[in-house]
């Protein structure tokens, strides 16, 4: 049987987490299908074709799926599970949203943020803010997973999938009203080889300019604890922790983050990690590779210069 | 209008948690437990709703040991106005918890139905979405802000890369985000209030759900330990590591 992929877009374009969800199918070893609901989703369709190891895009193309909301992209999914195994998208906040209802409606558990695959019925994911991972057999027929994709690594553009239309419509149980997308020119967070974060030592939404300097010198994202985001230094959607975005960069620079439970959980498994804080006893030094105590506002702009 | 909240036992989001001796599972034993910090928002949202005269009713319910009776009482001094706890010592999974809340909104009828947007110990972020998907209504899910509009529900949602505003038809399920409000605290005239609020104790099988199993745990293990790092002394030793040692800028 095969592996059903959920594709993670903006119908212009196709997310890099689309790819790495591939990578986990690919794990478990069936053919692989990538499912795109959207509307006027042509440029990333072709996008998805190019993915390497997969089989068919399946795209059903139709303005009621332009915002990709759960209660239809949901019903779509179903009507196509009889003929997969698996089913995949990445725990995104439209994997998150739509992948439990699908479950549900297919009366089987799901298992959330995988970040290993065992054989095709048996993954490891972390619980507890990522201070435990569980490994989960499931014995339910079909298996409905949300992926994590920072634990995958993206597979390469040199495929040649078929595109298969699907010709199904369901209306949405909700209606669309506006949306407010952060404008940013860096790359994506979740995608960043590095990030730099920023966290209530930051002091103002100001001070983040120099944080930002610092990720466009290293060509990285920038990110922030929950404490600057509720402080309302930066926007939500760049916190990094268990109820933001989960990171695995290359490099990860935390500057003036004290480290709690929640925020390491999103970022701990970061190749490299960089702390710089006043506070020795901070807890964030006990998982950094590299420490420095000292004032922020004199470290990060000698380090601007230095790099 | 009637809001029914789902609250869950967990161990306290402050406590670092660890795994138990045999690989099992995670050492609970004399942990300090609390109301999910979700579920609180859920409770403030409810409760507020009901201060505005949008609400005129409070549920909130609970499945868990007897102990998560605590988390209900805790509930009701933040103003929920009765309690419903349906009583088991098993752990099950959000599709299980989401069927029995199903069987609890077929009795009670909510209008509006908050749940946190995940419980800090699973992790898992689907008893929402689940519930909603088998009571057949709309989801808005990690929510930021919320406003009843007539029969409608106008909901400000979290999404990677900024904000979404929907609308839904009532009745709605509805996962509250972190930003959705400050949760108040509970005063002790109310903690004391609360004791003497009605609490309903059902069995799974008063609700007449069946349930069967649909994973199981092989072992729970601790996570890798990162390699001890250093301190170094400057900005240019922090620079020159980078640069040579680690090679990543």
């Amino acid at each position: 049987m095969a592996t059903l992929v959920l594709a993670e877009h903006d119908n212009a374009s196709l997310k890099l987490d689309t790819a790495k969800v591939v990578a986990c199918g690919h794990a478990i070893g069936a053919e692989v299908d990538i499912l795109i609901a959207g509307h006027e989703c042509a440029a990333a369709v072709e996008s998805a074709r190019q993915l390497a190891g997969v089989r068919n895009i399946l795209v059903a193309d139709s303005a009621q799926f332009a915002q990709g909301f759960a209660d239809n992209v949901s019903q779509l999914i179903v009507d196509l599970a009889s003929d997969y195994e698996h089913i995949l998208a990445a725990a995104s906040s439209q994997g998150k949203d739509t992948l439990p209802r699908v479950s549900a409606l297919l009366d089987v558990a799901q298992l959330s943020e995988v970040v290993e695959v065992i054989s095709t019925d048996t993954f490891v994911r972390p619980i507890y803010a990522g201070n435990a991972m569980a490994t989960v057999q499931s014995l339910d027929a079909k298996k409905v997973l949300t992926v994590r994709s920072s634990s995958f690594d993206a597979v390469a553009n040199d495929g040649a999938a078929n595109v298969v239309a699907i010709d199904k419509v369901y209306e949405s149980l909700t209606q669309f009203v506006s949306q407010s997308l952060t404008e940013s020119e860096r790359p994506e967070l979740g995608a960043a080889s590095v990030v730099v974060s920023g966290g209530r030592g930051m002091g103002s939404g100001e001070n983040f300019a120099m944080l930002e300097q610092l990720a466009d010198k290293l060509g990285g994202a920038l990110g922030a604890s929950r404490a600057a985001v509720d402080a309302g230094f930066v926007s939500n959607d760049l916190q990094v922790g268990q109820t933001g975005k989960i990171v695995a960069p290359d490099l990860y620079i935390a500057v003036g983050i004290s480290g709690a439970i929640q925020h390491l959980a999103g970022m701990k498994d970061s190749k490299v990690i960089v702390a710089i804080n006043k506070d020795p006893e901070a807890p964030i030094f006990q998982i950094a590779d590299y420490g420095l105590e000292a004032d922020l506002f004199e470290a990060v702009p000698q380090l601007l210069e230095l790099i | 209008m009637k809001v029914l909240v789902p609250v869950k036992r967990v161990v306290d989001a402050n406590v670092k948690v660890r795994v138990n001796a045999d690989n099992t599972d995670i050492d609970t034993a004399n942990l300090k437990m609390a109301i999910n910090p979700f579920c609180e928002i859920a409770v403030e949202e409810a409760v507020r709703l009901k201060e505005a005269g949008v609400a005129s009713e409070v549920v909130v319910v609970t499945v868990g040991p007897k102990a998560s009776q605590e988390q209900l009482r805790t509930a009701m001094a933040l103003g929920a106005d009765r309690g419903v706890h349906i009583e088991t010592e098993e752990t099950l999974v959000p599709l299980s918890i989401a069927k029995l809340l199903n069987a609890v909104q077929q009795k009670e009828q909510a209008q509006l139905i908050i749940l946190g947007k995940q419980t800090i110990d699973g992790d898992n972020n689907q008893t929402g979405q689940m519930l909603a998907a088998l009571a057949n209504l709309p989801q808005a899910t990690f929510a930021s802000e919320v406003k009843v509009e007539g029969d409608k529900l106008a909901v400000t949602r979290e999404i990677d890369g900024g904000l979404q505003s929907v609308a839904v038809t009532l009745p709605a399920v509805v996962t509250a985000d972190l930003r959705l409000n400050e949760p108040r605290y509970a005063k002790l005239p109310n903690i004391m209030k609360a004791k003497r609020k009605p609490l309903e104790t059902l069995s799974i099988d008063d609700l007449g759900v069946s349930l069967k199993q649909h994973q199981t745990v092989l072992k729970v293990t601790p996570p890798a330990e990162r390699q001890g790092g250093v301190m170094v002394a400057s900005v240019a030793e922090l620079a020159e590591k980078l640069k040579n040692e680690a090679k990543v800028i």
